[in-house]
């Protein structure tokens, strides 16, 4: 068992090892849906939710699994449940919020193929955390998402106003405001251990 | 099932090389960040994990495009991931035979393959409509295409970050590595800096097409 206590567990996963900025994990809708702050801010709730049941869910095939000695079969069962779930809040938010399910468009159906999801399910089961761990892990790199979704889509409110050269509109100046972000988020590495 | 109208292509050298430039996922199509990001911190691993991702997404594309008619449209972004997801595991599997110090480098990024968007993409938009083997020709392009990509990244990292390229040390011991190049700040910049610099190429082709017909607009 990981003798790891749960709030390090948490600030790990949501700020020393952010899931966004040091990890690489949901880079997709990082960058895609991080222009407004409300989008961002339900695009994060949805992906928290996401995370919480396929955490759930994958430290429950996972055991099954090993039981089983089809550990071979991991990563297409975790898929399938993820892909499973995430058409479940697709509905959930297509029949309470017409609105939400618009804005987020594309990128609602797209949570499926969002690496940090799979990578949770993935790094909880390398990592041998235990159910309660698991669940905490989860609450902390969605919190991580969406603390980098919201701090992104902040400064892109106010780049849409400011004049930039026409070269580095775009995707180029938003991979530079994330190389930015990241670097001040190397700044907590030395918080705690750094392994990822 | 609703019977489509459908476009079939016919195999020309444009089917491969397209993905290399016009189509390339990575510089045009911002697609499959993640993995470019996060495996592009030497150009070893950007190549390997290139080739990893090409021989998905032939043997995706090929198995996608033979089953074509014979998979239900309901469930079809389902049955792809399954069929997606299996080619990893073959991956998966093959490079922790190969080289076990590969494997520890690439780490979750591997199995992470399964949710590269160029891969369902491909799968969507290509080998679900067209024959087996201008899909696999396409595959391989797309695959190359970001491969080439990987290694534009993968080198300027490794070459600013630690001074070597492919393990060689290129300059003498008085080079100062820029630690943050490998880092991951270091990726967000580079790859910024390669849109930037594809962005600048591709206005400046943009001017000096617009240039000859300028002038006879003006003298109108």
């Amino acid at each position: 068992m990981h003798a790891e206590s749960l709030p390090s567990i948490f600030l790990n996963a949501a700020i020393v090892n952010n899931f966004v900025l040091a990890m690489f994990l949901g880079i997709c809708p990082f960058l895609g849906v991080s222009s407004k702050k409300e989008t961002s801010w339900n695009m994060g709730l949805a992906v928290i939710f996401v995370l919480l049941v396929s955490s759930a869910a994958a430290f429950g095939i996972n055991w099954l699994l090993v039981n089983l000695e089809l550990e071979f079969l991991r990563l297409i069962c975790y898929i399938a449940v993820i892909a499973s779930t995430v058409q479940l809040v697709e509905m959930f938010v297509k029949r309470y919020s017409p609105a939400l399910f618009r804005s987020l468009g594309i990128f609602l159906p797209l949570i499926t193929t969002n690496c940090a999801v799979l990578g949770l399910a993935l790094f909880q089961t390398q990592k041998e955390y235990d159910f309660i761990q698991s669940l905490v892990y989860a609450l902390g790199a969605g919190a991580g998402f969406t603390l980098a979704l919201m701090l992104m889509a902040g400064l892109r409110e106010r780049l849409a106003l400011a004049r930039v050269p026409d070269v580095s509109q775009g995707a180029a100046l938003t991979l530079m405001l994330a190389g930015l972000l990241s670097l001040a988020f190397m700044g907590f590495a030395g918080l705690g251990g750094s392994h990822g | 099932m609703a019977e489509l109208p459908k476009h079939q292509e016919d195999l020309s050298l444009d089917t491969f090389v397209r993905g290399l430039w016009k189509e390339n996922p990575v510089f045009v199509m911002l697609l499959g960040m993640c993995p470019t990001l996060a495996v592009s911190n030497s150009a070893i691993n950007a190549i390997s994990m290139g080739l990893a991702t090409t021989f998905v997404l032939a043997g995706s594309g090929a198995l996608i495009s033979w089953l074509r008619n014979w998979i239900p449209k309901q469930v079809r972004i389902a049955s792809y991931i399954v069929i997606i997801a299996t080619f990893v595991t073959i991956v998966d599997y093959a490079i922790q035979a190969i080289s076990l110090d590969l494997y520890a480098a690439l780490g979750a990024f591997i199995q992470l393959i399964v949710v590269n968007c160029i891969i369902l993409g491909r799968a969507e938009a290509y080998a679900s409509q067209q024959r087996l083997v201008p899909t696999l020709v396409n595959s391989l392009g797309i695959g190359a295409g970001f491969t080439i990509a990987l290694f534009a990244l993968g080198s300027v990292r490794e070459i600013l970050g630690s001074g070597t390229l492919f393990g060689l040390h290129l300059f003498g011991a008085g080079f100062q590595p820029w630690v943050v190049m490998v880092l991951p700040p270091g990726g967000f910049f580079v790859l910024g800096a390669w849109l930037l610099l594809f962005n600048w190429i591709k206005q400046r082709g943009e001017r000096r097409a617009d240039a000859p017909t300028g002038v006879p607009a003006n003298a109108r």
